[in-house]
């Protein structure tokens, strides 16, 4: 089976943020990156397919600087066969329907029977890139799973997060594309022999203009702090201190302690 | 502008969500219809036009079918644009729906500034604004983000709808989480840990204190997920709604499932080593602290109160 991943590389989302100068997008600066939290159940998902049905092999895509490489090689480590980084240097200026079509334009033709993506990215967190890409490769396309099993070669039954509690139990035939969920699984880490041999694997370059097309059919006029609603109170301070004043507040704030 | 909004139907049921669309087509000043895959003898109240396309026939969940039906419903309302709820039905939906009309979708729209419409970005810690550049714009909205309108009244003019269609999705059912032994609700404090407890260990820190305080532990969803925490106590859009007198969230960021099932605690406390995570925008204390050092101490203050 052919195994597609896409992978997004974000900061981390404790990160102190800082409008770039533009003012459309956060500074690059500063930053500590990661893989895209939902992509990582994502490559997860991927290498378990793979450990199930043998015979497999998995591609990963980043769409980014040369600084997602580094991404790469972790999901190349967690089982990944081999690295797609197509390079673009800003690819925040991209709408989701542009970044949709260089994920589909790189996976048209190649036939990849399964494809995974995280169901949204943490920093721009549109939920729509999986699900462009699905309908622009004509695949089934399920979004937001948090249970996925393949029974024989092409047949998916999965389970959708609804709200509440509830699950819809979804069966669909591939090829086919899956926008994973938090909860899905656990992501493995990856072990040192692995690290070492992820390595060797191939990790492929491809300028993002081989790809592209179309421009975006939206703009982003400005990135902004929300405004802080008054009457929170902020603590700082030694542990003892901040504990005493806390417990002050709660007997003059509230009936709890009475 | 002719506004389609898009009802969801669960359960044999219509949704009372779409009453927050109203309230956004009322804002833009847009003329609203409905849309919903549901019983065409039981049309909601609505005093305009309502879409219906037979649930029996289509299921609840056929993106494949449901995007066409709507599509259709797009074509003779000739409308500008299409709303739906940022939800697991919405969500799905809409960029379906977008790619077939070359449209933009706008997701989880908190506010519209000057017809531009405003998202969140990077965990809610940061808002976007965000103008169309397309004929038809496809929107979801934020639940929550614009407040209901009172229920309809009137006689829909119900317009059916129905296509040919057998899409490659095959709906089975439901599963429902079955219900567990706390019933945080009736909690008067709530302590709740979330992903900056660190590991499994610590959620003792918070039960303890949740105990000197006479009350019950919860937690946000990825220490439900990492299975630190059983999932009855969980908080949030899918766990439980709570509104305790003292809500105190431990190492939680404040994402938008968990805030909407707790923002109505009469008492908000954060503990928190970011002092810009977005529970500070509800939290009437925020205390900028390492939780495994705060709590303990914390704790044992209070028993000597």
């Amino acid at each position: 089976m052919k195994i597609l991943v896409c992978m997004k590389h974000v900061p981390d989302m404790e990160s102190k943020f800082k409008i770039s100068t533009d003012g459309r997008w956060y500074d690059d600066g500063d930053l500590a990156w990661r893989i895209n939290e939902y992509d990582e159940y994502a490559v997860e998902q991927a290498v378990r397919l793979k450990e199930q049905l043998g015979d497999s092999d998995i591609t990963v895509l980043s769409i980014g600087p040369e600084r997602v490489k580094e991404a790469m090689k972790k999901a190349l480590a967690m089982g990944c066969d081999r690295g797609v980084h197509v390079v673009d240097d800003r690819p925040s200026d991209r709408d989701a329907m542009a970044i949709a079509t260089i994920i589909a334009a790189f996976a048209r033709g190649r036939n990849f029977d399964c494809i995974f993506t995280g169901m949204q990215s943490q920093d721009r967190g549109s939920g729509q890139v999986g699900l462009l890409v699905g309908e622009m490769l004509g695949l089934p396309a399920v979004s937001t799973i948090v249970d996925f099993s393949c029974i024989g070669e092409h047949n998916y039954t999965i389970k959708r997060e609804l709200e509440g509690g509830v699950r819809a139990v979804v069966e669909v035939r591939g090829p086919a594309l899956f926008t994973c969920q938090l909860g899905l699984n656990t992501p493995r880490y990856p072990t040192l022999p692995n690290i070492m041999k992820a390595k060797k694997k191939e990790l492929l370059t491809v300028p993002v203009a081989e790809l592209a097309g179309g421009g975006n059919l939206q703009d982003t006029v400005r990135l902004f702090f929300p405004e802080k609603k008054g009457g929170g109170m902020l603590l700082e301070g030694e542990v003892p201190q901040l504990a005493d004043k806390l417990i002050a507040i709660l007997k003059e704030k509230t009936t709890v302690l009475a | 502008m002719n506004m389609l909004l898009v009802a969801e139907y669960r359960q044999g049921k219509v949704l009372g969500n779409f009453h927050e669309l109203l309230a956004f087509a009322a804002q833009l000043q847009g003329q609203p219809s409905l849309f919903v895959v549901g019983d065409v003898n039981a049309p909601p109240a609505f005093p305009g036009r309502v879409y219906i396309a037979d649930v029996t026939t289509y299921k609840e969940y056929d993106p494949s079918s449901h995007k066409k039906l709507l599509l259709e419903a797009v074509r003779r309302e000739q409308a500008e644009m299409v709303v739906f709820a940022h939800s697991s039905y919405g969500w799905d939906l809409a960029p379906r729906l977008a790619m077939a009309l070359g449209a933009a979708q706008i997701s989880e729209v908190t506010a519209v500034i000057d017809g531009d419409c405003v998202v969140p970005a990077c965990n809610s810690k940061l808002r976007r604004r965000v103008k169309s550049l397309s004929a038809i714009t496809v929107v979801t909205l934020q639940s929550g983000a614009f407040s209901a309108q009172a229920a309809q009244t009137g006689t829909p003019a119900v317009i059916p709808l129905e296509i040919d269609e057998a899409g490659p999705y095959t709906f089975k059912g439901y599963e429902i989480a079955t219900a567990g032994g706390v019933d945080l609700g009736k909690a008067a404090v709530i302590v709740s840990a979330g992903r900056g407890i660190g590991k499994p260990e610590n959620v003792a820190l918070v039960a303890e204190l949740a105990k000197t305080l006479k009350g019950e532990y919860g937690a946000s969803r990825p220490v439900v997920d990492a299975q630190w925490v059983e999932h009855h106590r969980q908080v949030g859009t899918t766990g439980q709604t709570v509104a305790p007198k003292l809500y105190m969230a431990c190492g939680i960021s404040g994402a938008i499932q968990h805030l909407a099932g707790m923002k109505k605690s009469e008492f908000v406390v954060a503990v928190n080593t970011d002092k810009d995570a977005p529970i500070g925008e509800i939290a009437d204390v925020m205390v900028i602290a390492d939780l495994k050092q705060f709590l303990p101490v914390l704790t044992e203050k209070l028993r000597m109160v």
